[in-house]
C-alpha cells in the first residue's frame, strides 16, 4: 500500500465503498499480516466482580443501583472457585471487570489482585479505563500511580472496554458520567508506558455518525503509533435489548446493527489500523456464523471462549458456545484453530 | 455454465469474486429489488410414514410429541392473522408429514375450507413428496391429483423434499422418501397443470460439491423445459435432534452456495435466502451474494426449530424491510407470484 489511508479516504470507504470491495481489501491485508491461515482464540472467563455502578450508561443493561434487589459484590470464595474452574478448563486468563461501586477503594482492588495471585498462576486482564480512573480518583492519586500500585499487586494487562465511541459528542448522549475520550486514551497511554499491554474496543451502532467512527479509529491509530501497546482491536455493535438507550430518548428508535453494517466497520478497522496486528471477530454479539464470515472481512482472532459472560447476556443476546464449537467454527471457515495467550503467543493448534 | 464450471465455483476460495459475479446476475434479473412477503406457516401434522435421517420434526402416530391439527384448528390459526380489518398475511405455506390415516378427501378439504373462509389468501401447499403420497392414496394418478388440489384452491407449491436429488445420497439420507427422479416428475406434472413451484436443496450434511452441482444441473434442465419454478432456495442442514452426525454449515459455505446457485441457475428468476435456516444475519448478507428474496414474516416455524434453529420464528415486515434497506437494496413486499403488493420504500 502506498502511504496510509487518510481520515478523509476512510470516511469515503465507510460511506461509499461496496461491502465486497471493502471485504476484499481487508481480507488481503489480513492475509499479508497472517499468511499462515491460523485463527486464534483464548480460553478465559469473564468475571464481573460487581454490577453496582454509579455511571448508569444508557446503552448498558448490566448495571444496578447499590440497593437494587439483584445488586451483587462477588464473594471471594466464589471468585476463587470460578478461577479454579477456568484453569481446569485449560484457561490462561481471567477478564475481570465490574461496575464503579461507590464503597470500594483501592485497598479492595489491591487485596483482590493479591489474593488471586497468591493462589493461582493466571493472567489477570482487568479493569477497563473507567474503573482505573475511578480507582485513582477515589484514592486521590494519579492514573500513573494507580496503575503502578495495581500492577505491583498483580494486574497484568488491561481490557479495552469503556472506549465506546471516542467522541465526546457521542459520550455526552450515551454515557455522560463515564470518563471522556481523552482520559480513556490517557489510561491506555500510561499503561503502555508502564509496559502493560492492552486491547482497544469500539461500540458502534448507537447514535454515532460515520465521522465519529473515523475519529475513533484515528485516535486509536495515533496512540498506537506512539506506544505500540495495543495487542488487538475489537469492534462490536450496540445491543439494544433492555437498555435505556433503546427505550426512549432517541428518535427514531434504534434498530439492531445488521450484518452488513458490522462487516463494513470491521473491514474498515482492518484497513485503517495498519499498526495493530490483530482484529477480533465478536461471536458473542454477532453469532458464530457471522463471526466465521468476519474471518474473511479482516478478523484473524475469534476472541475468547467466554466460559462465563454476563454483560452482553443482560441485553437478551446470548450466543453461548463451547470451546469445541469455536474450534469447529474456525475450522469449517477454512482456518486452523489455535489457542493463544493474552499476548497472542500461540499455545497449540487443533 | 457446465458441470465443470460449477464445480470450480464451489471449489473457489474467492468469495468476493463469487459474490460480485452473482450480484451482477441478480442485478440484471431483479435490479436493486429484494423481496419479502407477509406469510404464515402451518404444519397440519408431524405424523409421517417416512423416517428421514435428517428430520427432527416427524413422529409416529401415538409417539410422544405427535400432533395433528383439525381443520377448525387450522382455520383458527389463520383467523388470528386475518382480522376483519384485512389480512395481515397474504400467503399460507402448508407442509406436513405423510399421515398414515388421512384420506385424499381430507387433504382436499383442508385446502377448500381455507379457500372458503379466506378467499383472498394465497395457498402454497404440499411438497412433491406429499403430492406423490396423495396420488398413491387417491389412486387418481399424478395429474388428476394435482388438478383436484388446484380446483380446491391450491395456488402454488413449495419446493421441499428435494434434499439432494442424487440416489446414493438419498439412500442414506431419506431411504423411504421418493427418488430424485420422482421428485422431478411430480414437479414437471405440477408445472404442466399450471401450478408454479419452488425448488430447494438441503446441503451441508453428507453430500459433496459434486452432488450439489448434479442437483443444480437437474433443476436447470427441468426449468428449461417447463419454466415452472419461481425460486430456488438452498437450505442449510441443522444437526440437532436428528439421526445424523455433523455440525452446522459455515456462514461462508452458506454465502458461497447462494452465489453459486445464482450463477448456475440462469433460468431461475429468484434465489431465496430463507432467514429461518440461515439466520437473519447471513440472509441479509446473502443479498450481497446473489439472493433477491429473504422469505417472510413466518409467524410460527416448527420444522427447522425441531432441529436446532438459532433464529426466532417471526420477523415483522418492518424488520425485514430494515434488513433489506441496510443491505443497500430496495425492499418490495411481494405476493406469491412476485408481484408488488405495495411500495414500502
Amino acid at each position: 500500500m502506498s502511504g496510509r489511508v487518510t481520515k478523509k479516504e476512510a470516511l469515503q470507504l465507510l460511506k461509499k465503498d461496496d461491502l465486497l470491495d471493502l471485504g476484499q481489501a481487508a481480507d488481503s491485508i489480513r492475509k499479508k499480516l497472517h499468511p499462515e491461515k491460523v485463527v486464534s482464540f483464548i480460553v478465559d472467563r469473564n468475571i464481573n466482580y460487581t454490577n453496582v455502578c454509579i455511571n448508569k450508561c444508557s446503552f448498558c443493561a448490566f448495571w444496578r443501583d447499590k440497593d437494587a434487589p439483584d445488586a451483587y459484590l462477588l464473594e471471594r470464595d466464589l471468585l476463587f472457585s470460578k478461577i479454579q474452574e477456568t484453569l481446569d478448563l485449560g484457561g490462561t486468563q481471567i477478564l475481570m471487570q465490574g461496575g464503579l461501586h461507590p464503597s470500594l477503594d483501592i485497598a479492595y482492588y489491591v487485596d483482590l489482585l493479591r489474593s488471586i495471585k497468591e493462589r493461582f498462576e493466571i493472567n489477570i486482564h482487568g479493569f477497563s479505563p473507567p474503573e482505573i480512573c475511578y480507582i485513582a480518583d477515589s484514592a486521590d492519586i494519579t492514573i500513573r500511580e494507580a496503575l503502578g500500585i495495581l500492577r505491583d499487586a498483580g494486574l497484568d494487562s488491561i481490557p479495552g472496554g469503556g472506549a465506546e465511541i471516542l467522541s465526546d459528542r457521542i459520550r455526552e448522549i450515551v454515557s455522560p458520567k463515564k470518563i471522556r475520550s481523552s482520559r480513556w486514551l490517557e489510561v491506555m497511554e500510561t499503561a503502555h508506558r508502564l509496559g502493560m499491554r492492552t486491547t482497544a474496543t469500539m461500540m458502534f451502532g448507537s447514535v454515532e455518525t460515520p465521522e465519529d467512527i473515523i475519529v475513533h479509529l484515528d485516535a486509536v491509530r495515533e496512540l498506537q503509533d506512539r506506544t505500540g501497546g495495543f495487542t488487538a482491536f475489537i469492534p462490536w455493535s450496540f445491543q439494544p435489548g433492555n437498555t435505556e438507550l433503546s427505550r426512549g430518548g432517541v428518535t427514531p428508535p434504534l434498530q439492531p446493527t445488521t450484518a452488513v453494517e458490522y462487516l463494513r466497520v470491521l473491514a474498515l478497522s482492518r484497513i485503517y489500523l495498519d499498526n495493530i496486528d490483530n482484529i477480533q471477530a465478536s461471536w458473542v454479539t454477532q453469532g458464530l456464523k457471522l463471526a466465521q464470515v468476519a474471518l474473511r472481512f479482516g478478523a484473524n482472532d475469534f476472541g475468547s471462549t467466554m466460559i462465563e459472560e454476563n454483560v452482553v447476556a443482560s441485553t437478551g443476546v446470548s450466543y453461548r458456545v463451547s470451546k469445541e464449537d469455536i474450534i469447529n467454527s474456525i475450522r469449517s471457515a477454512g482456518f486452523t484453530p489455535a489457542q493463544r495467550d493474552t499476548y497472542y503467543n500461540l499455545l497449540g493448534t487443533f | 455454465m457446465n458441470e465443470k464450471d460449477a464445480m470450480s465455483l464451489f471449489e473457489s476460495d474467492d468469495i468476493f469474486g463469487l459474490g460480485k459475479m452473482a450480484s451482477y446476475v441478480a442485478g440484471k434479473k431483479n435490479g436493486k429489488k429484494a423481496y419479502f412477503i407477509r406469510n404464515i406457516h402451518v404444519n397440519p401434522t408431524n405424523i409421517c410414514v417416512n423416517r428421514c435421517r435428517f428430520c427432527a420434526f416427524s413422529r409416529s402416530k401415538g409417539q410422544e410429541g405427535a400432533f395433528e391439527l383439525t381443520i377448525p384448528d387450522i382455520i383458527k390459526k389463520l383467523r388470528a392473522q386475518n382480522p376483519k380489518a384485512g389480512p395481515a398475511v397474504s400467503e399460507v405455506h402448508i407442509v406436513g408429514g405423510l399421515h398414515p390415516e388421512w384420506t385424499f378427501e381430507h387433504y382436499l378439504e383442508i385446502i377448500s375450507s381455507i379457500r372458503q373462509k379466506f378467499p383472498k389468501l394465497h395457498i402454497k401447499a404440499f411438497t412433491a413428496v406429499e403430492i406423490d403420497y396423495m396420488a398413491k392414496i387417491s389412486g387418481l394418478g399424478l395429474m388428476e391429483t394435482l388438478k383436484a388440489l388446484k380446483k380446491s384452491g391450491l395456488g402454488s407449491m413449495p419446493g421441499g423434499g428435494a434434499e439432494i436429488l442424487a440416489g446414493d445420497i438419498r439412500g442414506r439420507l431419506c431411504p423411504e422418501k421418493i427418488s430424485g427422479e420422482r421428485w422431478l416428475e411430480v414437479m414437471e406434472a405440477a408445472h404442466a397443470a399450471g401450478i408454479r413451484t419452488n425448488a430447494t436443496m438441503l446441503y451441508g450434511h453428507i453430500e459433496n460439491y459434486g452432488h450439489r452441482v448434479d442437483h443444480l444441473m437437474r433443476l436447470r434442465k427441468l426449468q428449461d423445459r417447463t419454466e415452472g419454478f419461481q425460486a430456488f432456495i438452498p437450505l442449510a442442514y441443522h444437526p440437532k435432534n436428528t439421526q445424523m452426525q455433523g455440525g452446522y454449515t459455515s456462514g461462508i459455505d452458506d454465502l458461497k452456495t447462494i452465489a453459486v446457485s445464482r450463477l448456475v441457475l440462469d433460468n431461475f428468476d429468484h434465489i431465496k435466502a430463507y432467514w429461518i435456516m440461515l439466520g437473519e444475519k447471513i440472509s441479509q448478507l446473502a443479498l450481497k451474494f446473489g439472493a433477491d428474496d429473504i422469505d417472510g414474516t413466518i409467524i410460527e416455524e416448527k420444522i427447522t426449530h425441531s432441529a436446532g434453529a438459532m433464529t426466532g420464528e417471526h420477523l415483522t415486515a418492518e424488520q425485514l424491510k430494515n434488513m433489506i434497506v441496510k443491505a443497500g437494496k430496495q425492499p418490495v413486499e411481494r405476493d406469491s407470484f412476485y408481484r408488488k403488493v405495495k411500495d414500502v420504500s
